[in-house]
């Protein structure tokens, strides 16, 4: 009774917007009554990765990876990171509510997942946050055909091109040979910049120990736990001021052009950003040595995903909406800004400068006028 | 694989804070391009390589073709500055394999290609380099290099990289050009240094530090002369056999702008002075009178009328090939009288000494003088030297008081440079009658320093959160934020809508506090006029 497909089904697949809808706690599945990275306290929850702005304290039930679990665990607390916690690892499913959910890694972070689900045949991939660049620390983005593909935009701009990350690695060795009496610090973010860096400079190697600010040793411990070899690392005190000299510092993006980092060696301070492709906006943070390396797909990775995956319909959680909207329309693909409220609210989504991303929000507001 | 190599100096140098730092980065230049490529990366420092053929324009036409119009908009109102907007989103092309041009291939290959084919030699080399490349290219090619590396830091690394006084250097600066090969053999050790002779080079000035109140009571009268502190611009004449130069305070050959002044130069010193617009009877016009003497490319016998120029005199350098700067500050004023006497130049005189016994009664003499075109007193002590750069201890200026408004921002601009994607330059105003029984706000004026880094970032926030409407790269703003600007002086003009034109306005806070409709009014700043300004009587 082999029969042309259309011609059986009743029904057309229900669109995408008819069962996920954005509510004040983020992206919400009607039918299998969870959210997804809520920013606040809810019953069900499914976690993309572990940065702050998605994965909040207080919820009920999480389902996540388990290194997304570990590193929520690790963060918040065993108590707050979800009354119960389901782990299901990328490839596997699980059914709820007649949703079927999957997670495939997004190359993000370690633990990072983007959230397939499946309702009544129709498809939709919310990706989280995601880059295809290669990173040593995590697995590789797997693009999943959809119908409805929810992407971020926050280097959602043609100028954000992103280098190879071994090359802005070899440029910070080259200035640590030029001043080799000077102490390097580098600012990156507590949870997979600074374990990708890492592993960046052993690749590259530096096999020297590798000297990092309190904030940003228990993560890298949980990164060792879960598999990742970081090699010699050692608590940077700047009480040690002399032995630092020719070292190389992590340390988090607050703490570079703080009091903290001051008391070093002559330091040169740099900090490993997207943002710090724009030379004025590095300038202004005091950056000497800025690393173009990011966690967050460029402007060719976003396109190059949206057209790989297929879909018709492209939903833009944050960031430059506006630029990723009008080139996916050139290519016949529908494009709708979310405005999720709460993302971008930290780690490198943040906008540079300090000020939270009221900056940035101002400065998207003023490309959608002009 | 020069142009890269210069475009990572430019990088390092741009970002690089200590002053040491960037010493280390450009003696490293030095020592390790070959040439004529580590010359050619001077004289871009220093401003000595112009290009005149290739404009913003051409690059923002070239970007065009290959971009889309919304995306390019949109970066370019994110990025703020056009050549760093072209450097980032410029499309890279699979497949070019052809080497970054050498900075000399560059130079030479500008200079004999015909206009028609600079677009497509131009992309041709944008296309052979990275981001931070274009960026050095485009900024080259535009004459906009601004790397927070001075002409004079970059002088100064060279003669820290050669074991040499910076002030040899600057003294055979300006009889040697790019790419510098006898300079480099001379500081290598491999040649003699390049004899200025009597060519007419530019001597590097004496500068003075500014004075504080406090630090009077510290001085002794009788070591210390006095003179006015004339608002014109700083000059060193410089005259002889081998040609005549006017040099302004940063060695730039201004003598293009003053053609009278060089006919009369038929003397062989040179001399340190004041240049100034001069009317009938000696009085000295305003500075605004001399801009317009400025920054001109041909200057017509209606300026030279309307705008006349002399030279106030306060230094001999050299009498003949005599070098008089190792003589101490009296000598040379006597030396200078009476070279004045001898030669009698015209369009210039002596300026004149201020006779004190105390510094309260030299405080009494600074705060009479009214007259706009004086700043203030320049102190000199008896013995100085004449050296190169600010040495402390030797000369003084002692400004007047700067005067201040409270007034309310009406329009923004976006600022060049560091401040490129910042609204940097604001335009104020004062409130006044509108004829109708009510107040409106009118522009007097428009400043674009004396914040500091995190006020320029609060500013630029309020401005984009608080427009009303756009005009090109000028923003209206809501009329509620009062800012408290200080000047120099305050001059009537009739090229300002509001009657009056501030001298060397900044911003000295922001008055948060503020309530906009008690900002100051206009007649507040007509009171702060200064008499007898002969700016309307110009126009």
């Amino acid at each position: 009774m082999a029969m042309p497909k259309e011609n059986i089904l009743p029904m057309p697949p229900p669109h995408p917007e008819t069962w996920l809808r954005v509510t004040p706690e983020g992206l919400h599945c009607l039918p299998g009554g969870f959210t997804v990275d809520p920013v606040r306290p809810v019953e069900r929850a499914v976690v993309t990765h572990g940065h702050a702005d998605h994965a909040r304290p207080g919820h009920r039930a999480v389902l996540a990876t388990p290194e997304t679990l570990a590193i929520m665990r690790a963060r918040m607390g065993e108590g707050r990171a979800g009354e119960s916690q389901q782990p299901i690892r990328p490839g596997e499913e699980v059914t709820h509510n007649g949703v079927r959910i999957r997670l495939a890694p997004a190359g993000h972070v370690l633990g990072s997942a983007q959230v397939c689900l499946e309702w009544k045949g129709s498809r939709v991939v919310v990706s989280g946050d995601y880059k295809r660049a290669r990173d040593p620390t995590c697995a590789p983005f797997e693009p999943v055909p959809c119908d409805v593909f929810v992407t971020e935009a926050t280097f959602g701009l043609p100028i954000f091109r992103h280098p190879p990350a071994d090359g802005e690695v070899a440029k910070l060795l080259r200035s640590v040979a030029l001043f080799p009496e000077r102490t390097h610090v580098v600012g990156c973010y507590a949870l997979g910049k600074c374990q990708r860096l890492i592993a960046l400079l052993r690749e590259a190697g530096w096999d020297r120990p590798i000297h990092l600010h309190g904030a940003l040793m228990g993560l890298c411990r949980l990164y060792e736990e879960l598999g990742v070899r970081l090699g010699d690392l050692r608590p940077a005190t700047v009480a040690e001021k002399a032995a630092l000299r020719g070292a190389i510092v992590l340390a988090p993006p607050s703490a570079v052009a703080d009091r903290w980092a001051r008391r070093l060696a002559e330091p040169v301070v740099a900090v490993a950003s997207g943002w710090m492709r724009v030379r004025q906006r590095a300038r202004l943070r005091g950056v000497e040595l800025p690393l173009v390396i990011s966690d967050h797909a460029d402007w060719a990775e976003l396109n190059r995903t949206v057209d790989e995956v297929g879909a018709p319909e492209v939903w833009v959680t944050h960031g430059r909406d506006d630029a990723l909207i009008h080139a996916m329309a050139g290519r016949g693909i529908r494009g709708r800004a979310l405005h999720l409220i709460g993302l971008g609210d930290d780690e490198e989504d943040a906008a540079p400068g300090g000020g939270g991303d009221a900056g940035e929000h101002a400065a998207a507001a003023e490309g959608a006028t002009a | 694989m020069s142009v890269p190599a210069f475009a990572d100096l430019l990088e390092r140098l741009v970002f690089t804070p200590g002053r040491n730092a960037k010493v280390a980065l450009l003696r490293r230049w030095f020592e390790t391009q070959p040439d004529p490529e580590r010359g050619l990366g001077l004289a871009a420092l220093t401003d000595e390589l112009v290009f005149t053929a290739a404009k913003p324009a051409l690059v923002k036409g070239l970007v065009a073709a290959l971009t889309d119009p919304v995306l390019l908009a949109l970066s370019h109102d994110y990025v703020g500055d056009l050549a760093e907007t072209v450097a980032l989103i410029w499309p890279e092309r699979e497949g070019v394999n052809a080497p970054p041009p050498d900075l000399s291939e560059v130079v030479e290959t500008l200079e004999v290609t015909p206009k028609a084919e600079l677009p497509a030699l131009i992309a041709g080399w944008l296309d052979t380099l990275d981001a931070s490349g274009r960026y050095a290219l485009i900024k080259l090619l535009t004459g906009e290099l601004r790397v927070g590396a001075s002409a004079r830091l970059t002088r100064l690394a060279l003669a820290d990289w050669a074991g040499k006084p910076v002030e040899e250097i600057e003294e055979v600066w300006h009889g040697v050009a790019p790419p510098y090969l006898p300079l480099f053999r001379w500081l290598e050790g491999k040649a003699e240094r390049p004899d200025p002779r009597d060519a007419p080079v530019f001597r590097p000035l004496m500068l003075a530090h500014p004075l504080e109140d406090a630090d009077v009571a510290k001085l002794d009268p009788s070591e210390w002369r006095a003179e006015w502190k004339w608002d014109g611009i700083r000059v060193q004449l410089t005259a002889g056999p081998r040609g005549r130069r006017i040099w302004s305070r940063g060695g730039e050959d201004v003598s293009g702008a003053f053609p009278e002044i060089v006919e009369e130069m038929d003397f062989h010193a040179v001399l340190d002075g004041e240049l100034l617009v001069v009317r009938e009877g000696g009085a000295v016009a305003p500075f605004a009178d001399l801009q317009q003497r400025l920054n001109r490319k041909a200057v017509t016998p209606k300026m030279q009328r309307d705008f006349p120029v002399g030279v106030r005199l306060y230094d001999l350098l050299f009498d003949g090939g005599d070098d008089l700067r190792p003589l101490p500050f009296d000598e040379r004023r006597r030396r200078l009288e009476e070279w004045v006497e001898r030669a009698k130049p015209a369009r210039m005189d002596l300026s004149a000494p201020i006779a004190f016994a105390s510094f309260a009664q030299l405080a009494e003499i600074r705060a009479g003088a009214r007259a706009a075109s004086i700043e203030g007193l320049m102190l000199k002590r008896a013995d100085s030297p004449y050296v190169a750069g600010r040495q402390k201890g030797f000369w003084w200026k002692w400004k007047r008081d700067p005067l201040s408004v409270d007034a309310v921002m009406m329009y923004a601009q976006r600022g060049h440079g560091k401040r490129s994607s910042f609204y940097s330059d604001y335009t104020f105003g004062l409130w006044r009658p509108d004829g109708n029984g009510g107040e409106e706000l009118v522009p007097v004026g428009k400043a674009y320093s004396g914040y500091t880094d995190q006020e320029l970032v609060w500013l630029d926030r309020w401005i984009r959160n608080h427009t009303v409407s756009r005009f090109g790269p000028v923003r209206e703003v809501e009329k509620s934020l009062v800012l408290e600007v200080v000047f120099d002086a305050a001059q009537l003009s009739n090229r300002h809508k509001s009657g009056v034109a501030l001298r060397f306005p900044r911003i000295l806070r922001i008055r948060k506090d503020k309530p906009a409709g008690e900002a100051d009014r206009l007649e507040n700043l007509m009171n702060l006029v200064e008499k007898g300004s002969a700016a309307e009587a110009a126009d």
